[in-house]
């Protein structure tokens, strides 16, 4: 129906100002569409990574062994053995997976790690911490330590111990200082303080410390195995589907962030809903304002219609006519509302430097194909409406007009 | 002589119970090929009402309307849409030219719309036409552009690019100064003269009837002369 097409752009050319002020109109709402997506999908992001970027994305945990059940020869249980307060369980092939568990895709890094309480002497003071044994090399692999670090280094070595602003405050800890961990096994080290760092989250710069796996295998008499593997991924939304896939290769119970964050991933999922609906309104508005315009052009070409019609054109070619022009607008709009959207959101910080008290705009969600084609179809069924009307002009009616 | 056209007993009514208005009442008429006929009456007689059905852009409300053998009462839409591309063309009294677009692409509209396209040959048919018509400085001006003659000439011009059987002009000098009419109406005895083109031409002035070798009158719905 090239004659049709050539027709449409004729009618659109004609009235050039009221053309362009539909074209802009429906740019504006697909910029809409663009800066929601963008805003909306920079926010989750945002949230995201100051949530559960600097946490495990998939997690292996050392289960504890049942506890062990003398039964006599009759069949009573004699005895039950008390589930200890020191961590036992381990996962003893540890060293085996974790080069498995690498090669996993979207597997960016995999800390082994053995993990427990203790208590922090210094003089007369005393804290409750926890404990995390990390592989030197791989100290910043989950928890971003290196960034956080406010004095000395992250670095783990033997009798070397990392913690946080809020503990080294509370103690008043400086650099180089020496002071004793006691784990819950019972077992006590004295370490020196190599790193003091600022999360800004206040139970870690207040209760995590952090030394090496070889301290830490002290500490909690493991000459052997680690009791946690966190694992961190490019997307943490591919958790769920990379924590099942790691289950898959080696049996052990691999656990997505996912799980126990109902709560984050309902606000997740409310905030999206929200956008949902803003960029739906944004259509609604195109719909309307294409099928207003093309309802107005319809009523005005009312006796070309009718010529048309009387020297041969069907009713077809008229609604394919109004359609195009429909289909032309919403291409249009789409396209200018499109780089209008992706100039606009060009000066925001990319994704990986959102800053706060910025808007956390991402450049790359601001869903431009989905934008244009939502637009363009939006705009053909708002055309449908002003098409069947123009077809179904009397040409005897409209002739005498 | 063949005929081309046939109504009979055509009834037109307007409206129903009390306001209803009997505009054609059992009109019988018959066209030959190659025939040039005046259709006279006045004001309200049925002229426009006729030409409207003869057109097929309405129908009767009773009666038998054929041409070229085609009952054309019983066709639908798409059909008659058909039919009147191919077999009839209209000069209207205000040209009801498209005025965004040029003298040539109204001339080939007709031809145009059935394709799909305009193709070369339709283009070159268009233009034989408008040269025809005195207009070939006009081809590529806009219609909007154009003296009431020239659109009128332009509207003949086009109610000829498909070649039609049969040629329907309401009043089509009607809106013209003596000198244009004159021009569109020695346009219209040659295409005639020379094509065999069937011209059924309403028009309220005696002497522009009288250059068509028939006058057809109607009166209060009926053919009475």
């Amino acid at each position: 129906m090239l004659y049709a097409l050539k027709i449409a752009t004729r009618y659109l050319t004609a009235s050039k100002a009221q053309t362009a002020l539909l074209v802009l109109g429906v740019a504006v709402g697909v910029f809409i569409f663009i800066f929601m997506s963008a805003l909306i999908g920079g926010l989750a992001e945002f949230i995201l990574s100051r949530t559960v970027g600097d946490i495990s994305h998939v997690t292996i945990t050392a289960e504890d062994r049942d506890p062990a059940i003398l039964i006599s020869p009759d069949g009573m249980i004699l005895a039950v053995t008390e589930r200890g307060r020191a961590r036992t369980a381990t996962l003893a092939e540890a060293a085996t997976f974790v080069p498995l568990i690498e090669t996993v895709p979207g597997v960016i890094a995999v800390s082994p790690q053995i993990t427990g309480a203790g208590f922090l002497t210094r003089g007369a003071q005393v804290a409750q911490v926890s404990v995390t044994g990390l592989e030197p090399g791989r100290e910043s692999a989950i928890l971003n330590l290196d960034g956080y670090m406010t004095q000395g280094s992250a670095r783990l070595g033997a009798g070397l111990i990392v913690l946080g602003e809020t503990l080294a405050d509370d103690l008043s800890l400086r650099l180089g200082q020496t002071l004793r961990l006691q784990s819950s096994s019972g077992v006590s080290a004295v370490l020196t303080l190599s790193g003091i760092y600022s999360t800004g989250n206040g139970m870690i710069d207040a209760s995590s410390t952090y030394v090496s796996l070889s301290t830490a295998r002290t500490l909690f008499g493991l000459p052997q195995g680690v009791t946690r593997i966190e694992i961190k991924l490019a997307d943490l939304n591919a958790a769920d589907a990379t924590a099942l896939r790691i289950r898959a290769l080696t049996g052990l119970d691999a656990v997505p962030w996912t799980d126990g964050a109902e709560q984050l991933m309902e606000a997740l999922n409310a905030q999206a809903q929200t956008g949902y609906f803003l960029k739906s309104f944004a259509l609604i508005t195109i719909v309307i304002g294409v099928a207003s315009a093309l309802l107005l052009s319809t009523y005005r070409r009312r006796p070309e219609i009718g010529i048309m019609r009387a020297i041969g054109a069907g009713r077809g070619f008229v609604i394919f006519v109004f359609v195009t022009q429909g289909a032309l607008i919403g291409l249009m709009g789409g396209l200018t509302g499109a780089a209008l959207g992706y100039l606009a959101l060009l000066p925001f910080p990319s994704r990986d430097a959102f800053e706060v008290g910025t808007l956390p705009m991402d450049i790359t969600q601001g869903s431009y194909g989905l934008a244009i084609t939502l637009t363009v179809i939006g705009a053909i069924l708002a055309s449908i409406l002003p098409a069947r009307a123009a077809a179904r002009v009397d040409p005897v009616t409209a002739i005498g007009q | 002589m063949t005929a081309l056209l046939e109504v009979s007993d055509l009834v037109k009514t307007f409206g129903t119970g009390e306001a209803e208005t009997r505009v054609l009442r059992g009109l019988s008429l018959t066209l030959d090929v190659g025939e040039m006929a005046a259709l006279l009456g006045p004001s309200g007689s049925g002229k426009s009402t006729l030409l409207t059905i003869l057109g097929t852009l309405m129908k009767p409300t009773s009666g038998r309307h054929a041409m070229l053998g085609q009952d054309l009462v019983a066709a639908n839409d798409r059909a008659l849409t058909e039919f009147r591309n191919l077999h009839i063309g209209f000069v209207f009294q205000f040209h009801n030219l498209l005025p965004d677009f040029t003298a040539l692409e109204n001339v080939v509209f007709p031809t145009a719309v059935r394709m799909g396209r305009e193709t070369p040959v339709a283009r070159a048919r268009g233009r034989e036409l408008l040269t025809r018509m005195g207009l070939e400085a006009r081809f590529d001006f806009p219609s909007a552009n154009l003296s009431g003659g020239q659109k009128q000439r332009v509207a003949v011009a086009r109610a000829l690019m498909n070649r039609p059987e049969l040629v329907l002009a309401d009043e089509p000098t009607g809106n013209l100064d003596r000198a244009s009419a004159m021009q569109v109406m020695d346009l219209i005895a040659e295409i005639n003269r020379d094509e065999g083109t069937t011209f059924l031409i309403s028009t309220h002035d005696e002497k522009i009837a009288g250059l068509c070798r028939r006058q057809i009158v109607v009166g209060d719905g009926v053919v009475t002369g």
